[in-house]
């Protein structure tokens, strides 16, 4: 029984436990194994900030070290969600300010992080080792200015894809002298210059530098300085990369690469002057990640690039690429695992480049290991997606976005349901699907029927009629995000599927059928979700309950309700006298 | 998105569409800018590509970093101001934002009547209509020069050259335009019924 191990022992044979769902588990299994499992607990991941509260979890967890957080749903990436919805992280620093002193690790995703609570971080946490902030908003380089200037031990400052306000380079330079600690910056998203000098000197004096994404402002003539400075670089982000053609800026250029023997990962590609890509051929042959999703250089050069990466893991490119330089990739890649192809001019009218289904297909039959897909085009078969299916059916992300909303096969004209279909049914692991084209209700009867591992799915512009939705919900046993738009769902599947909406992260939709009564009903049986209307025409109730709401975006909950709402969000709680106060 | 009538005598739905187009006639003129602030979704009748929000699913981000390069300035010139400015259309997020930063480039309140950090509110950019005192419009890379806010914002901020805040008394061309154009969607509307 649990008497059997002193405490001490099972919290030892707890450290063991990295996965959330295996402690999860633990502390399931008796009251004791809750209460040891709890305090021995030093990660926490928070998939939704409005899942639960600050004082909740430290009442639960009082010995965090890390945190790991995202807000707004994935859909704000495509400015979906109106600006001021909430996903503010400040409450939880205050709170985490005072409770957990040695906190190490903040990791946010899509959250509003100010200056102040840069500061409060800085300020109150003495251990403080990593801050990774992804697609996030609302500081100022004021704020980093805080963290370098203040934490001594930190390893790890990286912005990923985050809306910074620059007011100036100068953050960098607030990093001390005696700072040595660092192992991987990512400034990337940043658009004014830092002091180059002092990038150097702190790159020098940091012997555990693995990672370094600079940002477009620095240039390519200065990068051999950083490379020289840490020829230990694992993952390089460059800068522009472009310069004057001048043979002395391409041989430091080439001889600084060749120093760096370690070097794994590559990103960057601002303004790519081709002349200078062969400058890095000597490290191509130990590359596992390239992303290239910047570099606007045509497919002639990226297959001459991407050639020389038979070790290539993982690739990022824009659709420049076209169906012969996948066809490339194919041939010399066999290790290839995930590939994301972005438009490069997504809002033209027409196709600017020669790329279709058909490097998608050639890719799935020339590379055994891939898993991860996406990929944007113009145009796409059933045909296409079946044979996709079969070459790859250990596929586990799978994201297919056709420019043209509703496109239906360009060779019979129907419904791409037999193709997504196929996918859904080969695919046996298939965790994440996105689905674009023309679509009907069956396709999401496929997918309810044997998508039993799906975890997130997003739609658009698909569907006839609440029975597509129902099949969603009735069906995937594994689902825990569901984003919609665009989409004829209305009352009936929602409500009839009230229930499953309690096994999930959240469930968005927007531009779809829900009528304000339906909500009004679903936050009423269902105390334990968040139903928040998010509509900018005003109050819901100055319309008839029959009109559907904008967007919708439901999730569950143990939080009280959240007091940051904006003026264009309805909570609806089962009290409706609550809800419009 | 829905389009029916409330049975008020006051529409406000807020949508990207041209004012005037199946709306009350009295709230044109006071439309013309007022709501172009909203940015409510619009996915309408048409599923035409070029009318929707938030499509291709590409993300803030990369839009931001690619296409266009880094900086897009454009040229902003105001009615009565000595000397033209530019403003990077790249650095900002929406239509309402470009237009606070527009008021504050040329110190002047009245071309962007709401101002209000909860968000958009019909009735309140409505009663303010008659507070805009400035039109905001654009001249498109096929030299047309276009009422700002009609098109979702990653398609102006392609193809936006240049910006012009007139002055509303000035405006009598863009008045009669605006009415022209209403015309037209009215009469092609009535057409298909």
């Amino acid at each position: 029984m649990a008497y059997s191990f002193p405490e001490e022992v099972l919290e030892h044979v707890f450290s063991f436990l990295s996965s959330d769902r295996d402690r999860n588990a633990v502390s399931l299994v008796c009251k004791s194994w809750y209460e040891i499992e709890r305090w021995c607990r030093r990660r926490v991941f928070i998939g939704n900030c409005y899942a639960v509260s600050p004082d909740i979890v430290i009442r639960r967890f009082p010995e965090v070290r890390a945190l790991e957080m995202k807000g707004k749903p994935h859909f704000a990436d495509f400015n979906l969600v109106p600006e001021g919805w909430g996903a503010y992280v400040h409450p939880w620093i205050r709170a985490m300010s005072e409770a957990y002193p040695l906190l190490e690790e903040i990791k946010l995703k899509r959250m509003v992080v100010t200056d102040e609570s840069l500061e409060l971080i800085a300020r109150s946490f003495k251990n403080f080792k990593v801050l990774v902030l992804s697609s996030c908003e609302g500081f100022t380089t004021d704020g980093l200015a805080s963290i370098a200037a203040n934490c001594r031990n930190l390893r790890e400052l990286d912005l990923r894809e985050s809306e910074v306000e620059d007011l100036s380079g100068h953050w960098l330079s607030h990093f001390p002298d005696n700072c040595t600690s660092l192992v991987s910056l990512n400034m990337s998203c940043l658009g004014s210059e830092v002091s180059f000098s002092a990038l150097e000197r702190l790159v020098a004096r940091c012997p555990n530098l693995r990672t370094l994404r600079l940002n477009r402002a620095v240039p390519l003539e200065k990068l051999p300085n950083l490379l020289h400075r840490a020829p230990q670089l694992v993952e390089l982000g460059t800068g522009a990369y472009s310069a004057d053609i001048r043979s002395d800026i391409f041989s430091n250029l080439a001889e600084a690469f060749s120093v760096c023997k370690q070097l794994k990962g590559l990103s960057g590609f601002w303004d790519v002057v081709p002349a200078f890509l062969p400058a890095m051929y000597s490290v191509c042959s130990g590359i596992t990640s390239l992303n290239l999703s910047y570099a606007t250089i045509q497919s002639p050069d990226l297959v001459k690039l991407v050639s020389q990466c038979r070790n290539l893991q993982r690739l990022w490119v824009l659709d420049y690429i076209e169906d012969s330089g996948l066809e490339a990739l194919a041939a010399s890649c066999k290790d290839l695992q995930e590939l994301r192809v972005f438009p490069s001019d997504p809002f033209g009218a027409e196709p600017n480049v020669a790329l279709t289904e058909q490097g998608l297909v050639s890719v799935s039959e020339g590379c055994p290991k891939l898993q991860s897909v996406l990929y944007f085009c113009r145009q796409m078969s059933n045909a296409a997606l079946v044979t996709i299916a079969r070459n790859r059916p250990e596929m586990i992300r799978f994201r297919l976005c056709i420019i043209e909303p509703q496109a239906p096969d360009y060779l019979t004209l129907e419904p791409l349901d037999t193709g997504f279909g196929a996918i859904v049914e080969n695919c046996k692991e298939l965790r994440r699907l996105s689905m674009t084209g023309l679509l009907t209700d069956k396709v999401f009867e496929y997918i309810g029927n044997h998508a039993k591992k799906l975890e997130m799915l997003s739609i658009a512009f698909a569907g006839d009629s609440d029975l597509g939705l129902h099949h969603v919900l009735s069906g995937c046993k594994s689902l825990r995000k569901l984003e919609i738009r665009d989409c004829p769902f209305g009352d009936k599947a929602l409500l009839a599927n009230a229930a499953k909406l309690e096994t999930m992260r959240s469930l968005w939709m927007s531009s779809c059928s829900v009528s304000f009564g339906a909500c009004k009903l679903l936050g009423q049986k269902m105390p334990r979700l968040n139903v928040e209307v998010i509509d900018e025409r005003g109050p819901p109730d100055s319309r008839p309950e029959s009109c559907p709401v904008e967007k919708l975006y439901v999730y569950r909950t143990v939080a009280e309700r959240r007091a940051d709402m904006p003026g264009f969000v309805w909570m609806m709680d089962g009290d409706k006298a609550l809800a419009f106060s | 998105m829905d389009k029916s009538s409330t049975g008020l005598g006051l529409e406000t739905e807020l949508r990207l569409g041209l004012p005037g187009v199946g709306e009350v006639e009295k709230n044109d003129k006071k439309r013309a800018f007022c709501d172009i602030s909203g940015g409510a979704a619009a996915a309408g009748a048409g599923n035409n590509k070029n009318q929707v929000v938030g499509w291709p699913p590409v993300c803030a981000y990369r839009r931001k970093n690619s296409f266009n390069g880094v900086k897009m300035y454009v040229k902003v010139s105001m009615d009565g101001a000595p000397f033209l400015r530019k403003i990077d259309l790249s650095s900002h997020k929406g239509y309402s934002d470009l237009l606070m930063a527009l008021e504050q480039l040329f110190g002047c309140y009245g071309i962007d009547a709401k101002n209000d950090e909860k968000g958009w509110n019909a009735e309140e950019a409505l009663e303010d209509a008659d507070k805009c005192e400035y039109v905001p419009i654009y001249e498109d890379k096929d030299t047309d020069w276009m009422l700002l806010g009609d098109v979702p914002w990653e398609m102006f901020v392609e193809s936006c050259k240049r910006l012009r805040i007139m002055k509303r008394s000035d405006a009598k061309g863009a008045k009669d335009l605006l009415k022209a154009l209403a015309a037209k969607e009215d009469y092609s509307s009535s057409l298909s019924n």
